[in-house]
């Protein structure tokens, strides 16, 4: 790595926020400069900083303007991304089971014919793959993934659904994610699993960390059916592959 | 235990403070109230911290009955009719329910949200450090949800203080201000003009979410996916179909639609009660400027204890003549000034 790496972008997003962006696109390189950044701010604070939001390609800086100005974080937070590691923590790897197609996965179908290909090509693809917890976001333990292969890109719906359920597995453009609770969603939902990433009252409430590997795992109703209550009360489902 | 029961609420309406900051990381988002100002001058006139846990009540009417005791309350945003078993009081004013009578307020006038805050606070388990309702996420106390009636909010019994009013800063319907960015790149400088030059309506499907606009339709330069990155209380995000969308307390903490724009802090409390169906306008003002109008904000919120004066004072009567005005029922402003303590 001799070439030194490019500065990040600082995008205001209004007065008390800053957006340190790395890169436009979703390329892992970027999302662990992001996740540096991060760790480099949690060891050196800038007084003024109310909370870091760790992205796929930026880190979202929360801050109070009585105590610091747009110039001034900007200054300190390129500063800090100048001299950022991006270094490696060991990394968790997870098993998640997910049922689906049918009512656990209605959009299966359509994205199978949009791509002109088979329900079971599909699920056979978005198993195969190797994925990274690149950033958590929208509601809690909404789990966004880095890692999807180019044949499963698929554009966003152009009206979003208000809708959707808990524990949904979905594809959206380039991601695609662990969805934990009931909500809206503009990606298209191609299963379900059991495992919740946030639960209250269950330590830890929230399951995975950015960073953390991915793999899914397919499993069919019954057992969803299963490990759906087992998980309600308070078990992982998730397997740890390794620690 | 003195205790203020919910007899009757509409939709939209929950506890909420100044909310949880902390756990965006992990997608919980802080909610808390719609308009702070308000919050904090509803919390004001019953002594208690600025951002303290209140009733957030939604557009349409509520009443509240004390039990247990007596229950001294702070009234502040969209101003409504409000009685105490038929005595008026006014908004931006702190009034004393004696054990079994009823607070009832009307529909929301001139904005969308009212706070009712309660002397000593609301009993509650805080979760990540506040009450505030998320019910998407389970979180809020006493409730996890919106309110219902019957529900109760247990407190103390009122002090037995004299009432007190406050000062606020005259309203005004200028335009909201906003700052371009962070994604104002994916649009051409004719949609920004768009945004900036046109009128725009609260569409009524709008929540504590979002507030969808309902206007010309603004293009983006290379369509609407984007990779998803974090978002913050006013971020204007444009979907597919080139309706903005405004992102509100109790929004999602990161989104893929490019956002265009960011409603600044000073202006977000007013921009939140802007009713459905009313026109406004955005105008763009330089970072610099968003973060001094930030600071004078911040300074107001905190001048509020200073604010406060005594119910008797002149002032008061001339505020509450105007409230029963304008409320247009039953109470002329003859029968207001009957009711009035000493009219100089």
């Amino acid at each position: 790595m001799a070439e030194p790496l490019s500065p990040p972008r600082l995008l205001p997003s209004g007065d008390s926020a800053i957006t340190v962006e790395f890169s436009r696109t979703i390329d892992d390189a970027a999302n662990r400069r992001v996740l540096a950044l991060d760790r480099v701010i949690a060891a050196e604070p800038i007084a003024g900083i109310t909370e870091t939001v760790p992205t796929y390609r930026s880190l979202l800086v929360h801050y109070d303007p009585v105590q610091i100005s747009f110039d001034a974080i900007g200054e300190q937070l390129l500063a800090r991304a100048a001299k950022a590691p991006p270094t490696e923590t060991g990394t968790r790897r997870w098993r998640i089971p997910v049922t689906y197609g049918g009512e656990h996965g209605i959009d299966l179908e359509d994205v199978a014919k949009a791509l002109q290909t088979t329900p079971d090509q599909i699920v056979a693809r978005h198993v195969a793959g190797d994925y990274r917890v690149a950033m958590i976001g929208f509601t809690p333990g909404w789990s966004y993934l880095s890692g999807l292969e180019t044949f499963l890109h698929v554009p966003r719906r152009k009206d979003p659904r208000l809708l959707t359920p808990a524990g949904t597995i979905s594809i959206g453009g380039i991601q695609t994610g662990v969805q934990c609770l009931a909500g809206p969603s503009g990606w298209h939902l191609l299963g379900r699993t059991p495992v919740r990433t946030y639960q209250l009252h269950r330590d830890p409430t929230f399951l995975l960390e950015p960073g953390d590997a991915i793999t899914f795992t397919a499993v069919d109703a019954k057992t969803f059916a299963e490990q759906d209550r087992a998980a309600d009360a308070g078990e992982f489902v998730a397997e740890l592959v390794t620690p | 235990m003195s205790k203020l029961v919910v007899t009757s609420i509409g939709p939209a309406s929950s506890v909420q403070d100044g909310g949880r900051p902390g756990s965006q990381r992990y997608g919980l988002v802080p909610s808390g109230a719609m308009d702070r100002l308000s919050l904090a001058a509803a919390n004001t006139l019953v002594g208690n911290e600025l951002l303290a846990a209140a009733v957030e009540i939604g557009p349409f009417g509520a009443s509240f009955t004390a039990r247990g005791g007596a229950v001294r309350v702070g009234l502040a945003g969209a101003s409504r009719n409000a009685d105490i078993g038929g005595r008026p009081v006014a908004f931006d004013s702190s009034a004393t329910l004696a054990e079994g009578e009823t607070l009832n307020l009307g529909f929301a006038r001139g904005g969308s949200f009212s706070y009712l805050a309660i002397e000593h606070g609301i009993e509650g388990e805080p979760m990540f450090g506040s009450l505030a309702v998320n019910a998407r996420a389970g979180l809020g106390s006493p409730y996890p949800r919106p309110l219902q009636s019957g529900d109760e909010l247990k407190t103390q019994a009122a002090s037995g203080i004299a009432e007190c009013r406050i000062e606020l800063p005259a309203s005004n319907d200028a335009p909201i201000r906003i700052v371009f960015g962070p994604q104002d790149d994916e649009f051409a400088d004719e949609s920004k003009k768009l945004l900036t030059d046109s009128e725009w309506k609260i569409s009524a499907t709008s929540d504590r979410m979002g507030y969808r606009l309902e206007g010309p339709a603004i293009k983006h330069l290379d369509g609407h996916n984007i990779v998803s990155d974090g978002t913050v209380n006013g971020s204007i995000q444009v979907p597919g179909n080139g309706q903005p969308i405004v992102l509100m307390p109790d929004r999602g903490t990161s989104g893929g639609y490019p956002k265009i724009a960011t409603v600044i802090t000073a202006d977000f409390g007013r921009f939140a009660q802007i009713s459905a169906g009313r026109s406004f306008r955005f105008k763009a003002v330089t970072i610099a400027e968003a973060q001094a109008e930030a600071i004078k904000f911040h300074a107001l919120l905190r001048s509020l204890p200073d604010r406060l004066r005594g119910i008797e004072d002149f002032g008061l009567n001339i505020e509450a003549l105007r409230d029963a005005n304008v409320a247009g029922q039953a109470v002329s402003a003859i029968d207001a000034v009957t009711w009035q303590v000493a009219v100089p």
